[in-house]
């Protein structure tokens, strides 16, 4: 039982009923990184898909934009409880990516310019529910938001969309990425509330 | 590591308020006991849950200010946010004997620990000096002798928070090397105009790259992307400098 508290009313709209419990929502876009944020040039920047020894696929920026890309509108989530409805960005879709990808191995550990980790299971990047995005309202996506390109896995706490993204590691084990280690949840559903390891 | 940071933390706790004061016009201070704290690290924060009558809830996450100690107690400190929800309560509404709920500590990241000897570069902006704050009152607790120095930046000499206790320890001795930096309203006679922090200032303010620090930087996204960029333009390896922003009502470009 929830202890009340004396003269404590709260806020309640409409909107809020929409997001999963423990949110509240927000209009602006706040940031939550670890250190600071890479500044990745585009004639440096990769993306490479690997099994642990081989890469199997390499994109460079060029490459990657002549990629099909799609318009996603989607609720973000981030574990410091804001709530973000509606945002759009422009992504190419995991399953693009993945398409001529033949394996086994059912984890993925996502790599970033800066040394960030995070792991997810292959089967949440796929079928329509993940895509490297690099343009948010419109604009190329600020440095501070991930750009050039960030994961995007809406569906789960926003930690688990790698800003800066450069590869993912396929694996035959799930293994816990960054903030992972550092007791947050190994899989993140924020409609379960799966904010901290134990929950 | 994240062990030792994790165990107990998704429990929730009832608190009760044990002392308040004012920080500043718009930030307060709570002391607060908890049942069977576990114990928190320098840097880690806690969540605060309200309960309405009818049972709605909000949730909001703050910074430890207080030393590690094991007398069950931590202090937070609560900026007013303008249209926030909880905020307003903590800073307002809350007297000495109310209860809340409680649930930490959390972050195994954005942590200093008495055993690291290296020199600390703190830099906050506004209230992002509450978590660097119960690091300089960790090292103090602790006895330990690693070399820290705090860059601060306020809007105004007003909004200093723990003024008189930064004064003492400035003036002593063998302890922690302070800097501040007014970007609106500096105090009269003040050498540098009002404005943010600049290459300069990180010359003169900060330890030296050289000296490998370890650097804790804490603010709103904006500050915390502009002092990171002059750390590392001064010659700071990125991996030595950690951040933790307040985001959650920060201003957008």
């Amino acid at each position: 039982m929830a202890i009340i508290s004396r003269g404590f009313a709260g806020r309640r709209s409409a909107a809020e009923a929409k997001l999963p419990p423990g949110q509240y929502l927000t209009t602006d876009f706040p940031v939550l990184s670890a250190g600071p944020t890479p500044h990745v040039s585009l004639d440096r920047w990769e993306f490479t898909i690997d099994d642990g020894s081989n890469v199997l696929k390499r994109w460079d920026w060029k490459s990657f934009r002549e990629l099909l890309s799609e318009s996603i509108t989607v609720d973000i989530h981030c574990v410091t409880r804001w709530s973000k409805l509606g945002t759009s960005w422009e992504g190419v879709s995991l399953d693009v990516l993945l398409a001529d990808v033949r394996t086994e191995l059912p984890y993925a550990m996502f790599r970033s310019y800066g040394d960030y980790t995070t792991n997810l299971p292959l089967k949440d990047v796929m079928n329509k529910q993940a895509w490297i995005a690099f343009k948010f309202n419109g604009a190329d996506l600020e440095p501070e938001h991930g750009g050039p390109a960030r994961l995007l896995v809406p569906h789960l706490y926003l930690w688990k969309s790698a800003k800066w993204v450069k590869g993912m590691t396929l694996m035959p084990h799930d293994k816990p990425g960054f903030w992972e280690s550092l007791g947050y949840h190994i899989y993140g559903d924020p409609w379960q509330e799966q904010r901290y390891s134990g929950e | 590591m994240a062990g030792t940071a994790v165990l107990g933390r998704v429990t929730w706790r009832a608190a009760k308020a044990v002392a308040v004061h004012d920080e500043t016009a718009t930030a307060r201070t709570l002391a607060l006991a908890i049942c069977d704290w576990p114990g928190h690290v320098a840097g880690q924060h806690v969540d605060v849950r309200l309960t309405a009558p009818d049972g709605y809830s909000a949730v909001r996450s703050y910074s430890i200010a207080s030393a590690p100690s094991s007398d069950g107690r931590i202090e937070i400190t609560v900026e007013r946010l303008p249209n926030g929800e909880v905020s307003p309560y903590l800073t307002q509404e809350v007297v000495v004997g109310d209860e809340l709920e409680l649930r930490g500590p959390i972050g195994g990241w954005f942590v200093w620990r008495s055993v690291q000897t290296e020199p600390i570069q703190l830099v906050a902006g506004g209230s992002g000096i509450v978590p660097l704050m119960a690091m300089i009152r960790s090292r103090r607790s602790a006895g330990s002798s690693a070399p820290f120095r705090l860059l601060y930046s306020v809007r105004e000499p007003e909004t200093v928070f723990y003024r008189d206790e930064l004064q003492a320890l400035s003036n002593q001795g063998d302890s922690v090397v302070i800097s501040y930096v007014y970007t609106r309203v500096t105090p009269k006679d003040w050498p540098r105009p009002a404005g943010r922090i600049d290459a300069p200032l990180i010359g003169t303010g900060t330890w030296p790259s050289t000296l490998r620090p370890t650097s804790y930087v804490c603010g709103t996204t904006s500050f915390v992307e502009h002092a990171t960029d002059l750390l590392i333009a001064a010659g700071h390896d990125r991996e030595r400098i950690r951040t933790e922003r307040f985001g959650a009502t920060g201003e957008r470009k």
